[in-house]
């Protein structure tokens, strides 16, 4: 699903963030990458979304080489991936419902199936009761539950998550995590960036960890 | 249905996807109208200022362009035909001029001439200037036999009427041919010069709307800056993201030339009342024209333009600027 070949990422200020970094995820994976901050988590993830070009080697996402792909291609690899982000990124001008309901209206469903899809993502993450409220009126554990409706709701094949429970209790943590989990379970490809060593090593997933920008353990056989 | 990678898929699955596609398309589009039209009434305040800066930059040279039109219809109804007075030298006999006319009247570009002769021209010259007294006292008439000739073309330009002056002029007895559209000329150049002006202060002014309009969706952008790096992040087109502010310009010009279709209107209605009181003092069956429906729409459509050219080059400019970073 996801293959890196010596990626490398400098950026025009000179800084390295990833060096010659390979590795392979396949179709139904869940898999942690994990580092301190400045490792080089977010870089990896931005280049998977190509909102980073790689300075050197090949990244493949979904059968598609990302190399030299086309600026007006771009909205349609990222429909196909579900992203889910540390602050949430949802939109406070409008109801969770709205929030959760803008790829769908971006992919042009009609409106009973927007409907249909949003509920079934709201129910999913248990808050169905809440679909008209402004998520102002959310918790911190909650906003990040409706960030991971608004990023499955597309039915993705890949998901993304960049530090979903950084704000978040452990508690919290681990229920986040369990949702993960089941998404896996029905298919769906998992890469979660998180520095959260003690709650992602009790659970049995491959771990990817980055130091300084090289792929010291778990790269897997990529 | 999951829109997966591709391949794999037959030709019915990627027609239905074509369909797919048009009809999020339309639905956008009406989403993205409404959406932008509602934005705009709930900062009523905002939008009222914007319209009404837009509505006065346009009323401005449309107001003038009717004004000017409106001179003109009234110029055409004083316009007599362009007409050339023939001055015969004074040893002339009124027969020798009824054998010009007789030349004259063999011309294709001539439709008429009238004989003034001496004895008539003093007379109406006495009626007329009021020197009766004084013209008694001569002892002899001063005045020539005259031709009044009428051009077939009676709107000519002014080249052919010189031309058609100076060949009247070479004919047996004439002393003088003069041209008597001179005062019409000198309005029609008059009329032409102030066209110009209210091109040129048209061509500013809409300059003006398309800045104030480009700005406004620039602050619009900036507003929502958050929004379109989400949108972007999860799958939004330039397109897509480009639609609600090109909607949004196009509501600002349409507004904008609706205020200035009223200002226009109630100008006139204010006018009308001492114009045509006025053209009735001069016997002129003048009656101020307005905007008319077609014209009104063509200023609606022109504002509905002016607003989406505005948009866009605001947009253009900026939203590739918003990158998810």
């Amino acid at each position: 699903m996801i293959n890196f070949d010596r990626v490398s990422k400098r950026y025009p200020e000179g800084h390295e963030a990833l060096g010659e970094v390979s590795f392979n995820i396949d179709s139904d994976e869940l898999v942690f990458l994990t580092g301190h901050s400045g490792a080089g988590k977010s870089t990896l993830l931005k280049l998977i979304m190509l909102m980073e070009r790689p300075s050197r080697g090949q990244v493949i996402v979904n059968g598609q080489n990302l190399k030299g792909m086309a600026a007006s291609k771009i909205p349609q690899l990222r429909r196909d991936i579900g992203v889910v982000f540390q602050n949430h990124q949802l939109l406070f001008d409008r109801s969770i419902f709205d929030n959760v309901a803008l790829p769908l209206e971006i992919a042009g469903y009609q409106r009973r199936e927007v409907g249909r899809r949003v509920r079934a993502a709201l129910d999913k993450v248990g808050l169905l009761a809440r679909e008209k409220d402004m998520p102002i009126t959310l918790s911190g554990g909650e906003q990040q539950r409706v960030g991971i409706a608004r990023a499955v709701v597309n039915k993705p094949r890949l998901l993304l998550a960049d530090e979903p429970t950084g704000n978040l209790d452990p508690t919290l943590s681990a229920e986040i995590m369990r949702l993960f989990e089941q998404f896996n379970q029905v298919g769906v490809t998992v890469l979660i960036a998180s520095h959260d060593l003690a709650l992602i090593s009790r659970l049995q997933y491959r771990i990817m960890t980055l130091r300084d920008g090289r792929m010291i353990t778990g790269a897997g056989d990529g | 249905m999951v829109r997966g990678p591709a391949g794999g898929k037959g030709a019915s699955q990627s027609r239905t996807q074509w369909f797919d596609l048009l009809r999020a398309w339309a639905i956008h589009h009406r989403s993205s109208a409404q959406d932008s039209l509602q934005r705009l009434l709930t900062n009523a305040f905002s939008s009222v200022m914007t319209w009404l800066v837009i509505g006065i930059a346009l009323a401005m040279p449309v107001g003038l362009s009717v004004a000017l039109d409106n001179a003109r219809s009234v110029g055409s109804s004083l316009d007599s035909p362009a007409q050339l007075s023939l001055f015969l030298r004074p040893e002339m006999s009124l027969e020798a001029a009824q054998r010009v006319q007789d030349i004259l009247a063999q011309r294709a570009d001539i439709s008429g001439s009238r004989l003034v002769s001496r004895e008539q021209a003093l007379e109406e010259f006495q009626q007329l200037s009021g020197f009766g007294d004084v013209l008694s006292h001569l002892d002899s008439n001063p005045l020539p036999n005259l031709i009044i000739v009428s051009p077939a073309n009676a709107r000519m330009d002014p080249e052919t009427a010189s031309l058609l002056q100076a060949d009247l002029q070479k004919l047996p007895g004439v002393d003088r041919a003069l041209l008597d559209m001179e005062w019409v000329q000198r309005l029609n150049s008059l009329m032409a010069l102030i066209q110009r002006v209210v091109m040129a202060l048209g061509a500013i002014l809409a300059l003006g709307v398309l800045l104030v309009i480009g700005n406004t969706i620039r602050l619009a952008i900036e507003n929502r800056r958050d929004e379109i790096v989400i949108v972007k992040l999860v799958g939004g087109s330039d397109a897509f993201v480009r639609r609600p502010f090109l909607y949004t310009g196009v509501w600002y010009g349409l507004g904008g030339a609706a205020v200035s279709w009223a200002v226009i209107s109630a100008t006139l209605w204010w006018l009308q009342g001492p114009l045509e009181s006025l053209a009735v003092l001069y016997q002129s069956g003048f009656r101020v024209q307005g905007l008319g429906l077609g014209g009104g729409l063509q200023l609606l459509i022109l504002g509905a333009l002016l607003g989406l050219v505005g948009a866009w080059l605001a947009v253009s400019r900026h939203l590739t600027a918003i990158q998810p970073r």
